[in-house]
């Protein structure tokens, strides 16, 4: 785009300016130097505030076989349904390991792809797994499933967010049931509603449990325990450097 | 025999309640027909477990019988569920290995080795893991897989009423766990495998212990085999017994031996190899019975062959040392202090260590407290490292946000994915039979819950 049209002042900012200033206004990830909270840090650098890392979408080629599966996708995706770029909103890639993040419309549409394509083929999925970012505004809740190809020997992620609000995802057990108890303790951890799924009760912690014990806005629990003398707090309350 | 126990609310919603107290099964069949229930009286729902000789630990399986038929099974897990999960997002990267040790407590080191992959890859330094590391690594894993496969098939004699094979098994596996003490300082929860490598070299005297029982072991593994392989109980008990062809293990994702039972040679030693496994020589045995007894003639092969992978390792740790071998990683600013002495209690303190940081160098002293008291920061992102455990696929889905601890541990264990394999299983098969096929896919309920 750059080339094409120089006199459009926006594009004339130094990319490198540009991935500043957006960083700034990325989420701050800590405050201080070297990570104590509370009045440890007497080092004058307490006033330093971290931005969280933003993480770019990656850039063709991917490298190693990410671009087979991505162009094998995006045909697949162009005959059967939605185009890539409606169906994938970001591919990362990332210490060697491809990421797709899908939005929750096109999960089971690009899971059956991923399984039925013969350029494709993954045919076990690892199951789903919850992550919680409290700080990531409408996309707390992120599913991430593990995709395993047996025939061309491949992995791949997808990674699935939907807001606090609204924890709701299709579920994959259609395609893939072997994630009927990984759905279930996603549910049980996270409080991600799969949709469809025929049983989707507690699996870990007993029925009649209060909250999600996984998520970040629960507390670990714990007693302070005594020694010599001396009191121990329970881990979520001791000093820490994050 | 008591009835309606449960009090007037459960027979309201469930029926006629009966609690089985044991020995007392002519009076429960007896009841169920003078009540005239003809419902009750054909269709049998039988809860078995959480706390049963025969679920292979604290799982619980509500059986509808008809006769001695299964016709629907639906087992409950939850009994063990610890929060490691929780627990390490509060502790630094390092001791988090303390934590996952004990998840799966027959496969500690898989555990161990599984979750320091992945911090591995999340810090990038993959290729600096030391050599002598990684075979360690792969020696102690090879190990821990035939102690933990000789505790599969020891069991699985006990639940189906042998005990001579349980005492043999235990009495193989007591070989690996002596090895494992003089090693580790630890039987079970080891947490030797650390962040940039292990926490210990050979002791001395441990190269010619592992010499004797590569000596020793073959013929043990062959007085098993002829105790069951032509044994006609055993074979009466397993053989077509709990059948999961390769459609089945694809679809329920299942790993591990029970996969490599339908002859789908798929171990993620040989097809992503891990810690240098390329450079081994070593077949991945597959049966196509896609029984419980293939199943048992898998892992009793598999056996061989880790013993194959223990004598190459052994062969590699006693040729000449370089200079600068070492088995923790370089950096200062990612090592833990390795090479601790051995005490009474377990892993004690690094003699030389100490001289160092208390007697010589203040900025010693002061980089030890930081890197043990704050550990060291993990660049954010996500991975998902693979070991092959004795059971299947063990993964471990890491996240971290740059910070000293993880943000998230999620461990994919191989027996919680496998035990939903079972009532495709058991179902329409006999009661009995459950038994030998939760035994097949030998969970661990430590690692099933978590």
């Amino acid at each position: 785009m750059t080339q094409e049209n120089p006199a459009d002042p926006a594009a004339q900012v130094d990319p490198a300016a540009r991935a500043g200033e957006e960083r700034l206004h990325e989420q701050i990830a800590s405050t201080g130097m070297f990570g104590s909270g509370g009045t440890g840090d007497t080092s004058g650098y307490g006033g330093l505030r971290v931005r969280r890392a933003l993480v770019p979408s990656a850039p063709r080629p991917y490298g190693s076989y990410f671009d087979e599966v991505v162009d094998a996708l995006t045909g697949a995706l162009a005959e059967a349904g939605p185009d890539f770029d409606t169906a994938v909103e970001r591919v990362i890639v990332d210490r060697d390991e491809l990421t797709l993040h899908v939005p929750r419309e096109h999960l089971i549409s690009v899971a059956r792809l991923l399984r039925d394509e013969p350029t494709l083929a993954f045919e076990l999925c690892g199951g789903v797994s919850g992550v919680h970012y409290p700080t990531d505004a409408a996309r707390e809740l992120h599913a991430v499933y593990h995709l395993v190809s047996i025939t061309h020997n491949r992995r791949i992620r997808l990674e699935v967010s939907v807001p606090d609000a609204d924890p709701h995802i299709p579920s994959i057990l259609g395609v893939y049931p072997s994630c009927d108890w990984h759905e279930r303790e996603t549910w049980d951890f996270f409080g991600l509603v799969f949709d469809g799924h025929p049983a989707l009760t507690r699996i870990e912690m007993p029925d009649d449990w209060k909250g999600h014990p996984q998520r970040k806005d629960y507390p670990l629990g714990g007693i302070p325990v005594e020694y010599r003398g001396a009191t121990v707090p329970p881990p979520d309350e001791r000093r820490s450097y994050r | 025999m008591t009835t309606d126990a449960a009090g007037p609310d459960a027979a309201e919603a469930e029926g006629r309640v009966y609690n089985v107290g044991g020995q007392d099964w002519d009076e429960v069949v007896a009841a169920a027909d003078q009540a005239g229930d003809r419902t009750s009286a054909e269709r049998l729902v039988v809860n078995m477990g959480p706390q049963h000789p025969s679920t292979h630990g604290v799982l619980r399986l509500i059986l509808t019988l008809e006769g001695e038929t299964v016709t629907e099974l639906r087992p409950v897990i939850g009994y063990l569920h610890t929060g490691i999960e929780k627990n390490m997002e509060f502790r630094t990267w390092t001791q988090g290995v303390t934590f996952c040790t004990r998840m799966d407590y027959l496969a500690p080191l898989f555990n161990e080795t599984a979750y320091c992959l992945a911090v591995e890859r999340l810090l990038g330094i993959e290729a600096k893991i030391p050599e002598r590391a990684s075979i360690l690594r792969v020696l102690m894993m090879e190990l821990n897989r035939i102690s933990s496969h000789m505790m599969a098939i020891g069991t699985f004699g006990l639940e189906l009423g042998a005990t001579t094979v349980l005492l043999y098994g235990l009495r193989e596996r007591e070989k690996v766990l002596d090895i494992f003490e003089l090693i580790t300082g630890l039987r079970m929860n080891h947490a030797y495998v650390r962040p940039g490598g292990v926490s210990q070299d050979l002791p001395h005297g441990a190269l010619d212990r592992l010499r004797e029982f590569l000596k020793v072991m073959p013929p043990l593994i062959g007085q098993l085999r002829k105790l069951l392989d032509a044994n006609p109980l055993y074979i009466a008990r397993t053989k077509n017994v709990a059948y999961l062809d390769l459609t089945g293990c694809m679809t329920l994702g299942v790993t591990g031996p029970v996969l490599r039972a339908t002859g789908l040679p798929w171990d993620l030693r040989k097809s992503q190899p891990y810690c240098g496994y390329e450079t081994y020589e070593f077949d991945v045995p597959t049966q196509d019975t896609c029984d419980v007894y293939g199943r048992y003639l898998v892992r009793m092969a598999e056996m061989d062959e880790s013993l194959k992978i223990i004598e190459q390792c052994v062969d590699r740790l006693s040729g000449p040392r370089p200079a600068d071998d070492r088995v923790m990683i370089a950096d200062a600013k990612i090592g833990w202090p390795a090479q601790l002495a051995l005490g009474p209690d377990g892993l004690g303190n690094s003699p030389d260590h100490i001289a160092h940081i208390m007697g010589q160098s203040m900025e010693a002293l002061i980089h030890h407290f930081k890197l043990v008291t704050e550990g060291f920061r993990v660049p954010p992102g996500q991975v998902y490292a693979t070991v092959e455990s004795p059971r299947g696929e063990l993964g471990c889905h890491a996240v971290s946000d740059g910070g000293t601890r993880p943000y998230r541990i999620h461990f994919r264990d191989p027996s919680f994915t496998n035990l939903q394999s079972l009532a495709a299983m058991a179902e329409g098969g006999m009661v009995a039979d459950i038994i030998a096929s939760i035994a097949s896919i030998d969970p661990v309920m430590g690692g099933v819950d978590r």
